[in-house]
């Protein structure tokens, strides 16, 4: 009993020891009170070498490391071009065939080739790395390491020695060929190879020299080898040439494919004993931008830490109307970042996430389904604020419009909703008519989306050019516009289209037999089971039955491909703020079947294919805006989507975060951010007191209970065996 | 007793051949390597020749069991079967689908999985037996049928409640450690509190039950008897005579899982974020990444053939009765 109580003593001692910290603070007690933004991922991301990472969950990283050379205005909307590390915006000329320069406004057919001269800074500093460590000769100290001196080395920051060097025009150069490199798997590297002059055959080269390469050499030194499209012009300016026009080559300009990578890095990397230690580019990035990785565990955390080289950046100095009134310009004009340091929690599962959110250990959030209603409260006008729990905590919420689409597609090819000739044709459109009115997305998004939706009217995302609001922005086929807002039409009209389509009362009229559509799915979880029942119910409107035909990715991949699909359910984030990267959805020669591109509804519109033809190479302004409202009612009449929804992204936010507009186009948003560590350090002690009287009670409670327990237990000891075979 | 650790190997070889054919036929009955390509090259702009070229560069162009283009030995050899299996024989588990060396990838994430398994494992193993035998000692009483009811209750909840609870309870409502986490070297201990908790109790009720069954077997026996019969106390005849009789179905059940630690906990690793082996092979089969999944299925029927070696080995120490030959 004695050694018991000790044990509480001490139990107790060293709990108080703990003083001033919180016991269930995840956090080393060192980092209190620190300048440090605590946010959370919960997939592992695959690449973050910028010439293959893609993903959202790999580019939130790769965003803050890598600098492209030019940016999103952080607070300007529709999304804005900005310098980086240009010292401004190229300027793109055209040249016809002879390399005579055209005019801006010359017809795309005229022009041969585009050219791009990008100048950078001079000036800027990569990261700290070992890389530029250089030895007394002046070459890459740890560029040809053995397996011996290699022994202690587990991680990069086991190099004792690392160094900077200035960013430099070939280090831009040094990239767009990686995208070509024979043993990286660029994503845009087929796109690309359309546009850039001289990339495919560039491939050819690497691939040819790679192959005549020793097998112990896995460094294929890319400086050696000359891309024709793009050229160096003087350390700090690169060229790069266009085959014909592509406005849209300027939106890759800001993504991470086409950010520096100095060739230092790459020797450094291609070491096999480094690589079968698992240190690789692919894995710790080396970049200009205002963080650099300093601990990548990405089964449990990963660190971003201020670089301290980075160049100077202001924080905006204006924005849009409200941004004032909303905090976003109280530091406008300071320099840039203002955290210092950024860990990224790995958490797999949604409740701990959203525990610890209201615990104050991460500083923001997205929303579950199943913490929907504990979080947001819907006001009168259907305007959605935090609930009183959420803002008794100064939690607050932010909204945004995805420049993305989830939508229903129906195959083409399929001779039911798309018809293989003409009077098909026009008996399919109808009915692809009838049930689009007949599925009511304003309902889905209330009751599978907890209202976080737009319900779309086209392809195109709001925000982005070409999307128009109110009345002219309706969809006729589906919407009529009534109280000064979009009304969907009654289902009688919808019954009266699929009359009109062949199937009265959804009965073929030929066949006298029920209309019986197919509706393919990836697999299920128990969850989305009421979804598709709900979808169901929307095709029993029109007496059409509707078959869910549920399997994995890839065989739902595989149908798609193959045209083996009948209607299906698809969405699209968008890479650009372009119509272009919306409207190509449905270019015909991008349809799946036979070209395998992504239009996987497989349309194909001769007089929508021109206009987009026509669209993508327009400048912005009124003429590229009316191609694009002739393409949107082609579009609509003929409806191949059912035009779905665009997701709103819900986050919530503590009040010590700061200067945060969400969305999801700029992703170097984290240098923009700001925090009050002090007050989420009080806030945390407040929230987070040890409650104690819960465990006494329990541990009384066993006490007790085993009272009697050890009391008979003694008893019996001392008792013989006699007498307790006589008490039986 | 060399002899027979020998013999054992041997065996384990078909044993090896035989689970890395069916995990390697069902594995591909699920997925085509185009299928695995398609997965690690992204959902956008991923043209067939880029898939060729993944494919080739990982050996997957090649026929999956019998190469008909070849001749000889070579039709099953130049095989993938052939080529991805071979080297795991010798724990070269080469590289995932992401680049990465799965080998140190599984070094690294042993430790932690280790963390939680082996303390749940001793410290569950003791309270079990303690509580098994107790309700022995006070069989027929009303300790010994309540202790039954309650065992049956905590079985018959699904294990994820007690994490779901736990977590609510200990961390959320009462703020005394943390809901989940993870810390190497001295930090670890608040991370795994509650994880390891969870794990004991979450487990107790078939464990207990298990273990009851087995003295009460025991009981019965003649030695028993005789222990009582000279006069020791019921406390030395359970904890000392009945304990060590019982050992061999203790150990047939308990030894074989000791290798098995190393591999984790699905649930509870993904739960309190802890980077061990079990979400290491999880998060393999969600991203289809068979190079993973091969090496963690012919791990684990490995440690499970070491676990079973093992459980001969210990019966010879319990009983000396026992040769293996």
């Amino acid at each position: 009993m004695r050694r018991f109580c000790l044990g509480i003593v001490l139990t107790a001692l060293l709990l108080s020891a703990c003083g001033g910290h919180n016991w269930n603070s995840p956090y080393p007690a060192a980092d209190s009170g620190k300048n440090i933004l605590y946010s959370v991922f919960s997939e592992r991301p695959k690449h973050l070498d910028p010439v293959q990472s893609y993903s959202s969950n790999e580019i939130q990283f790769t965003a803050q490391i890598y600098e492209p050379p030019l940016q999103y205005h952080y607070l300007k909307r529709p999304f804005e071009l900005i310098p980086l590390t240009v010292r401004k915006l190229p300027v793109v000329k055209y040249f016809d065939r002879a390399g005579k320069l055209l005019p801006n406004d010359v017809d795309a057919d005229q022009i041969d080739y585009s050219v791009y001269d990008i100048s950078i800074k001079p000036g800027i500093l990569f990261q700290p790395h070992p890389a530029f460590a250089k030895n007394e000769s002046g070459n890459g100290m740890y560029h040809d390491l053995s397996a011996q001196a290699l022994a202690t080395i587990f991680k990069l920051t086991d190099f004792p020695q690392t160094a900077t060097r200035e960013l430099i025009a070939e280090d831009y150069i040094y990239q767009i060929k990686r995208l070509a490199h024979p043993k990286l798997h660029s994503p845009i590297y087929e796109l690309m190879a359309d546009y850039i002059v001289g990339l495919r055959d560039y491939a050819k080269v690497l691939s040819q020299a790679q192959q005549i390469q020793p097998d112990q050499q896995t460094y294929l030194d890319l400086r050696e080898y000359a891309l024709e499209g793009v050229e160096l012009i003087d350390r700090y300016t690169y060229r790069i040439t266009i085959k014909g026009k592509y406005p849209q080559f300027i939106y890759w300009l800001a993504m991470p494919f086409f950010a520096p990578i100095p060739w230092e890095a790459d020797v450094f990397y291609s070491q096999p004993e480094l690589i079968r230690k698992n240190i690789t580019l692919d894995w710790y990035p080396v970049g200009t931008g205002p963080y650099m990785l300093t601990e990548n565990d990405p089964n449990l955390r990963m660190i971003l830490e201020k670089n301290p080289h980075f160049h100077k950046e202001f924080y905006p100095t204006e924005g849009m109307p409200g941004d004032e009134d909303n905090g976003l310009l109280i530091d406008a004009g300071k320099e840039l970042p203002f955290i210092d340091k950024i860990v990224f929690t790995r958490e797999k599962e949604s409740i701990p996430r959203w525990n610890k959110f209201l615990q104050g250990y991460y500083d923001a959030t997205g929303i579950g389904s199943d913490s929907f209603d504990q979080a947001v409260q819907m006001a009168g006008q259907g305007e959605a604020t935090v609930t009183e729990e959420m803002a008794a905590q100064g939690i607050r919420l932010e909204t945004t419009v995805a420049v993305s689409t989830y939508y229903i597609g129906f195959n083409m090819l399929d001779p039911v909703v798309g018809g293989s000739n003409e009077r098909q044709r026009e008996s399919a459109r109808k009915l692809r008519q009838a049930i689009s009115i007949a599925v009511d997305y304003e309902e889905f998004i209330s009751i599978f989306a907890n209202g976080r939706g737009l319900p779309a009217q086209g392809p195109i995302a709001p925000g982005i050019e070409g999307y128009r609001d109110g009345n002219e922005g309706i969809n006729p086929v589906v919407y009529e516009w009534v109280n000064e807002q979009p009304q969907r039409k009654s289902i009688d009209i919808a019954k009266k289209l699929l009359a009109e389509a062949g199937y009265p009362n959804g009965i073929d009229r030929k066949t006298g037999a029920p209309l019986i559509l197919h509706f393919d799915v990836t697999a299920r979880s128990s969850e989305d089971r009421s979804k598709l029942d709900w979808m169901r119910k929307q095709f029993q409107k029109l007496n059409i039955q509707l078959i869910v035909r549920s399997t994995d990715y890839n065989r739902f991949q595989d149908k798609i491909r193959k045209g083996n699909a009948q209607i299906f359910e698809w969405g699209w984030n968008a890479d650009y703020p372009d119509p272009e990267n919306f409207l190509f959805l449905l270019y015909g020669p991008q349809r799946k079947v036979g070209n395998n591109g992504e239009n996987a509804a497989n349309y194909d519109n001769k007089e929508y294919n021109q206009l987009f033809e026509q669209m993508k190479d327009l400048e912005k302004g009124a003429r590229r805006q009316k191609i694009i409202d002739r393409m949107l009612m082609i579009l609509r009449q003929d409806a191949p989507w059912l035009w779905g929804y665009h997701p709103k992204d819900y986050g919530l936010y503590h009040s010590w975060y700061q200067n945060v507009k969400p969305n999801r186009i700029s992703n170097n948003n984290l240098k923009y951010f700001k925090i009050d560590a002090n007050f989420r350090e009080k806030q945390r002690l407040a929230w987070n007191e040890p409650i104690l009287w819960p465990m006494g009670l329990i541990l009384m409670l066993l006490i007790i209970s085993f009272m009697p327990v050890i009391n008979t237990f003694y008893r019996r000891e001392r008792s013989t065996a006699i007498r307790r075979e006589l008490s039986k | 007793m060399l002899n027979y650790i020998f013999r054992r190997i041997l065996y384990a070889i078909p044993i090896l051949i035989g689970v890395n054919l069916i995990t390697f036929a069902l594995f591909f009955v699920v997925n085509t390597p185009d299928d695995m390509a398609r997965m690690q090259l992204g959902i956008k702009y991923v043209t067939p020749e880029a898939i060729e070229k993944w494919k080739m560069e990982r050996g997957y162009n090649k026929s999956l069991f019998i190469n008909l283009e070849k001749d000889g030995f070579d039709k099953l050899t130049d095989t993938i079967f052939f080529e991805k299996s071979i080297t795991m024989f010798v724990f070269n588990f080469g590289k995932a689908d992401d680049g990465r060396d799965i080998t140190q990838e599984i070094k690294s994430r042993m430790l932690p999985s280790l963390a939680i398994a082996l303390p749940v494992f001793v410290l569950g193993l003791m309270v079990y037996i303690s509580i098994a035998l107790l309700m022995v000692f006070f069989r027929t009483t009303y300790i010994d049928f309540w202790g039954v009811v309650i065992c049956v209750g905590v079985m018959s909840i699904s294990s994820l409640f007690y994490i779901i609870a736990g977590q609510f309870l200990i961390s959320k409502l009462w703020h005394l450690v943390p809901i989940s986490g993870y810390e190497g070297g001295v930090d670890a201990g608040k991370f795994l509190l509650l994880p390891v908790v969870i794990g004991i109790v979450a487990s107790a009720g078939a464990n207990i039950r298990w273990y009851r069954t087995i003295f009460l077997e025991e009981m019965n026996k003649e030695y028993v008897r005789t222990a009582r019969a000279k006069g020791l106390s019921e406390r030395l005849v359970l904890f000392k005579h009945v304990l060590k009789n019982a050992m061999i179905p203790i150990l047939t059940g308990a030894v074989v899982v000791v290798p098995l630690l190393f591999l984790g906990s699905l649930l509870v690793e993904s739960f309190f974020g802890i980077p061990g082996l079990g979400s290491y092979t999880i998060d393999a089969i969600n991203s289809q990444d068979f190079a993973i999944v091969r090496a963690m299925v012919f791990l684990g029927s490995v440690l499970y053939i070491i676990g079973l070696v093992l459980t001969d080995i210990s019966y010879t120490i319990v009983d000396p009765r026992i040769r293996i030959l």
